[in-house]
């Protein structure tokens, strides 16, 4: 036990806040700590855990990526105008487009920073640009209601009314949401390819010695978080009822913000699937509860900022005392 | 002779190929395909746009040098404006006077400055990631500043800063002068200041910086609160320029001045660049939507092909690394 | 296995008339190698004499010139590829060991089962089961569930190791394997390669100091310049011999110690301790004296030294500066005092490889090329070129990278960037280290002008002859104490040598 602890400290450290500010909220409310309340939650996160389980593959193989977000919103309309082509539709042809416009972008990413060896800040933050302002140019900021009726009418795979009254409902997003978050926990741990990823983030050189595809491992990893913005993009579409150019605009440095919370590392090798949910979660229950209590809408983003800023300060704080004393061992000489 | 061509070398630096040669092809190719394009039209209007964009590249361009990243730069602006609104709002609205303009403006660098601080000491005594730093700042920021202004704009200012927005000397916009000024003021800090000279060093090696003797954590400390004077005077000229404050103007230039310092030659992990590339990179991104913007095309085509660019110039600078490998190969 | 023995089999790797030209550069001519099965043999030579070369030709990393003959294990190929080299069981451990620290034990020994184009299922337990049948094969139990950033660098190299051996290694090479290791890691190295020669792999050295590996030792190889000087028995072998054969040339070095009581006291060390690190150091030092300081990795010397320099607060004892005590909060107040310090990690410490030679050189001392608030680059340009000049550095233009100078110039730079701060202590760590033998004289000229011009200096070096032949008195370290002091003039080299190896 303790040495799950210690070897998952990031994860147990994110449940015990989690478990406190649950604690606060729902002496705070009486409405947070219903089970209603937590489908809510899961049914709102879907997208964004989506996006995170992504971005996350990309952290671990030592990129980062700043453009997925409006790459997803690119490809709700190419999947919405494609879907108008082709008469309808259904969940299938939609899922197949989206993922498969979301691993182009993705892929474009890679050929960029494999091809070029431009480093990934820099190749996507140019991606960022150009993706969304063709996306401005050609829609003219126009958005699109009229998305077909199978996209827009909400799935319920499971609904209970509880004794006190409140819903539980399990939407398809969810489905979707558990259905991504396995698949990139199977991949990253359980398959040669996953465990050759986080060799290369942990050290490129070395991976390379060994004649790891340093070409493969980018495209896989910018193509796997392009197949989830893809599939995000669309059931955030779904989830919002409408195609908005710039609905997911900024949401890249939020899901960032939630990965790294997670324990993720920028620069790679480090990061888990179970960190990467918490983070997100860690997020949303804040804002969540915050609702709840009647706290200003306007005041959330505040306090989860300086919820963010104390967690990495305390989080480092911490290894830093740790680290001069293993410095001194390490390098004793 | 030599020793001139020597400065003038070294004062524009080898990052200046980048920049410099899409200055030209830029001029060049809308001059061409557009009649009106070498014009005072164009003239003013990238001198009325640039300094904003540019303000905020220069707050952007001192943390990319030490290896971090300041993602709270829009936020900043927005808040040090919301403190000079507040100072002029509790002193009479459009009908406060000049002082209470200074006090507004030295409150407002003084919130910028205490940003910036608050991220240095983070940064320089915990080593959390900048990124992860800066970006919890800008959100704290942005919900600030949402909650102090519910989401509104914040207006009715006195007449007499507007100059500072719109006005000329000698045919020059003042808010043009004000950048230029900046950019000779950090010219100067990073190329003939210690404070410079460190920022530099701790960009290649911060341990071995140490090492020599330089108090690392303080120059980290200063840079990211210099970083947040500069947001405060930029966020001072939009004031003037808009002649309102809402919380989330500018945010879209936030990644493009990353865009700016990477264009202008700024390595990406720190040590490297020169602020007049950088300056010439702005100049490059306002002529191109200036041009675009001539031939009927808007700000959101602007914004890709400015991503074009971007990628168009990595994959020169990729090419004649290239090109270079191969020569002293054969040599 | 005895030298007769060994001549009567066929050897297991065997290759003639290997050539190899980068850019112009003959980086090998005409060299010849063998190894024997199970034997343990010597690769000894210079940076620069070719080794690593002719390790990337063994594995398959590049090719030989045509004309080349590799004979490994009965069979002949003209040239290897990495996957022919690996399958053919021969396996190199780079001094950067090439392990991944976030990942576990068990998955970084059992990283070949994770390798292949195809995505399979992996199987934690069999990667289990494999890395610790490795271990075992050592001699050696670690918690193989554990991440490798847990442990310390001489139980990643034994990692290394088990890494090399699941391939069924017949053949394997170790880059320069004892530099960063204890006496007693070393110790139990050698315990391990003697373990595996007897189980019939072959071990080759590759280094450039072998003397801790001389012993258990077959045979051994020199290579100078990129050609074959000769193979030896390893038997009777010495470290100033195999110097010689690397160099060319013979170091006769006169001991310099000399008698300096009447200069005056510069440094005073009282009971200095900080446990765990250093305990109960005293000495003294004048001006004009070079104090030698040696011991093995892990004595405590770069310790005791950071300590001095401010950059490591001890918890007790007093440090006296021209009789004052002084307690330094951090290492600018120990160079604004006089102390100046050269790191032994030249590369990651001690100068900042990707930026200019002249900002190199004056980093420490930017208060003397500032006028009026302002960097002066005249002033910066004549201080970088007078040092430049005084100590006799090679270079293109100042403003070069300071990586592109060779090992020996670079580290005149870090003493010229030093001395320019105009300390009364300059405290040597190492001085040598990744220096060209034929280079260090030059460094060691350098120091002896130093001192007698009156500057105290304490020299580092975990090489006994650096500090019997320069120093005028030694300090033998050893767990953090000084265990011995040695006067170079009334002893014997082979007096230090004893202790310190004993």
């Amino acid at each position: 036990m303790r040495r799950i602890i210690q070897s998952h400290a990031t994860e147990f450290a994110l449940l015990a806040v989690i478990a406190v500010i649950s604690f606060v909220l729902s002496v705070a409310t009486n409405t947070f700590f219903t089970v209603g309340n937590a489908f809510d939650l899961l049914n709102s996160s879907a997208v964004n855990i989506i996006f995170a389980v992504g971005l996350l593959v990309v952290l671990i193989a030592g990129g980062i990526d700043i453009s997925f977000a409006v790459a997803a919103s690119v490809v709700q309309y190419v999947t919405a105008i494609l879907l108008g082509w082709m008469g309808g539709g259904g969940w299938l042809s939609g899922l197949l487009i989206a993922g498969g416009a979301g691993v182009l972008l993705g892929a474009f990413n890679a050929f960029l920073i494999h091809k070029f060896r431009i480093i990934s800040i820099v190749a996507t933050i140019a991606t960022f640009n150009i993706y969304f302002g063709l996306l401005m140019f050609f829609t003219r900021g126009v958005s699109i209601y009229n998305l077909p009726d199978w996209l827009t009418d909400r799935v319920i795979l499971y609904e209970r009314e509880m004794a006190d009254g409140s819903w539980i409902e399990i939407t398809l997003p969810v489905l979707v949401m558990v259905i991504c978050v396995i698949a990139t926990w199977i991949f990253i741990t359980r398959t040669t390819t996953g465990r050759q990823l986080y060799a290369f983030g942990d050290n490129p050189e070395g991976a390379r010695r060994f004649g790891i595809n340093i070409g493969a491992m980018q495209f896989i990893a910018f193509g796997w978080l392009g197949l989830m913005a893809g599939i995000g993009g669309l059931i955030q579409a779904h989830y919002a009822q409408e195609v908005v150019p710039n609905a997911l605009y900024g949401r890249e440095l939020d899901v960032l913000a939630a990965v790294v919370l997670g324990g993720a590392r920028l620069g790679g090798g480090r990061g888990s699937v179970l960190g990467c949910v918490l983070g997100v979660l860690l997020i949303s229950i804040t804002q969540n509860g915050l609702n709840l209590a009647g706290v200003s809408p306007f005041a959330f983003k505040m306090i989860i900022g300086a919820i963010i800023l104390v967690a990495i300060t305390l989080s480092n704080t911490r290894l830093e005392r740790l680290l001069p004393f293993m410095r001194q061992q390490g390098s004793r000489g | 002779m030599m020793r001139l061509v020597d400065r003038v070398r070294a004062f524009l630096g080898p990052e200046m190929a980048g920049p410099g040669f899409a200055l030209l092809a830029v001029i060049v190719f809308f001059s061409l395909v557009s009649p009106q394009f070498l014009s005072r039209a164009t003239f003013g209007s990238v001198a009325f746009q640039l300094p904003e964009l540019g303000l905020l590249t220069l707050a952007m361009l001192l943390p990319i040098l030490t290896g971090g990243l300041n993602l709270a730069i829009t936020f900043t602006a927005n808040i040090a404006g919301l403190t000079a609104a507040w100072v002029l709002k509790s002193n009479g609205g459009a009908d406060a006077g000049p002082l209470a303009f200074l006090i507004g403006c030295l409150l407002a660098i003084g919130a910028g400055a205490a940003s910036g601080l608050v991220m240095g000491l983070v940064i320089a005594y915990t080593r959390a990631h900048p990124i992860l730093v800066s970006l919890s700042m800008m959100m704290f920021l942005r919900g600030l500043g949402e909650f102090l202004t519910r989401g509104g704009d914040i207006s009715g200012f006195p007449v007499f800063i507007q100059p500072l927005g719109h006005g000329s000397i000698l045919g020059l916009p003042v808010p043009l002068l004000i950048f230029i000024f900046c950019v000779l003021i950090w010219h100067v800090l990073l190329s003939r200041t210690q404070l410079g000279f460190n920022t530099y060093m701790i960009g290649s090696n911060i341990e071995a910086t140490r090492y020599s003797g330089i108090n690392t954590r303080r120059v980290i400390v200063l840079v990211y609160t210099l970083s947040g004077v500069m947001c405060a005077i930029a966020g001072i000229i939009m004031l003037a320029r808009f002649n309102s404050v809402r919380v989330g103007h500018g945010e879209s230039y936030l990644l493009i001045t990353v865009l700016a310092c990477f264009l202008g030659g700024i390595n990406p992990f720190g040590g490297f660049g020169r602020v007049i590339p950088v300056f010439v990179a702005l100049i490059v991104l306002q002529l191109l939507s200036s041009g675009l913007n001539l031939m009927g095309a808007n700000q959101h085509l602007a914004t890709a092909v400015w991503g074009i660019l971007l990628v168009a110039v990595m994959i020169l600078r990729f090419a004649a690394t290239r090109f270079q490998f191969f020569k002293r190969k054969e040599g | 296995m005895t030298e007769l023995a060994k001549s009567s089999q066929a050897p297991l790797l065997s290759l003639r008339n290997i050539n190899m030209t980068f850019g112009g550069i003959r980086a090998l001519k005409d060299v010849s190698f063998e190894v024997m099965p199970g034997e343990v043999h010597c690769l000894a030579g210079e940076n620069g004499s070719g080794k690593s070369t002719l390790i990337k030709i063994v594995t398959g990393v590049y090719r030989p010139e045509p004309g080349a003959a590799i004979e490994y294990d009965g069979q002949t190929y003209s040239h290897m590829s990495p996957v022919t080299a690996q399958a053919a069981g021969i396996q190199v451990i780079w001094q950067d060991l090439a392990l991944f620290p976030e990942m576990s034990v068990a998955e970084n020994i059992a990283f070949q089962t994770v390798l292949g184009r195809w995505p399979r299922v992996i199987s934690y337990s069999r990667m289990h089961e494999i890395a610790v049948k490795a271990l075992a094969r050592l001699g050696v139990s670690l918690d193989v569930d554990r991440p490798l950033k847990d442990y310390q660098i001489a139980q990643r190299q034994i990692v290394a190791i088990a890494r090399a051996l699941i391939g069924d290694a017949k053949l394997i090479f170790m880059d320069e394997p004892t530099a960063s290791l204890t006496q007693s890691e070393t110790d139990h190295l050698m315990d391990i390669v003697r373990t595996l020669s007897a189980s019939g792999v072959a071990v080759v050295f590759v280094s450039h100091r072998l003397a801790e590996v001389l012993e258990i030792s077959d045979r051994l190889t020199v290579l100078r310049d990129g050609a074959l000087v000769g193979v030896y028995p390893a038997a009777g072998m010495t470290q100033s011999r195999i110097t010689e054969l690397m160099t060319g040339r013979t170091f006769e070095y006169d001991v310099r110690s000399r008698e300096v009581s009447a200069n005056p006291v510069v440094l005073e060390v009282e009971k200095l301790s900080r446990p765990g690190l250093f305990e109960d150091i005293s000495f003294t030092l004048r001006g004009g004296e070079t104090l030698g300081i040696t011991g093995l990795l892990g004595s405590g010397r770069t310790e005791l030294a950071l300590s001095l320099f401010g950059m490591l607060k001890p918890r007790s004892g007093t440090i006296r500066l021209e009789g004052k005590p002084v307690r330094f909060s951090s290492n600018r107040a120990a160079i604004a005092a006089g102390i100046a310090y050269l790191s032994e990690d030249r590369l990651s410490l001690g100068l900042i490889q990707p930026q200019s030679i002249a900002d190199n050189l004056v980093i420490a001392s930017l208060d003397r090329v500032t006028s009026g608030g302002f960097l002066s680059d005249d002033r910066k340009r004549a201080l970088v070129a007078q040092w430049i000049a005084d100590l006799g550095i090679r270079i293109g233009r100042q403003d070069d990278a300071i990586s592109t100078l060779s090992g020996g110039n670079q580290q005149r730079v870090a003493i010229a960037k030093w001395l320019a701060t105009n300390p009364k202590l300059l405290i040597l760590d190492a001085p040598t280290v990744g220096v060209d033998v034929g280079a260090r004289a030059g460094i060691f000229e350098i120091i002896a002008k130093l001192a007698d011009s009156g500057l105290a200096i304490i020299l580092i070096s975990d090489e006994v002859p650096e500090v019997y032949f320069h120093a005028d008195r030694v300090l033998h370290m050893a767990e953090g104490r000084i265990v011995n002091r040695f006067t170079p003039r009334d002893c014997t080299l082979a007096d230090i040598e004893a202790a310190v190896y004993a």
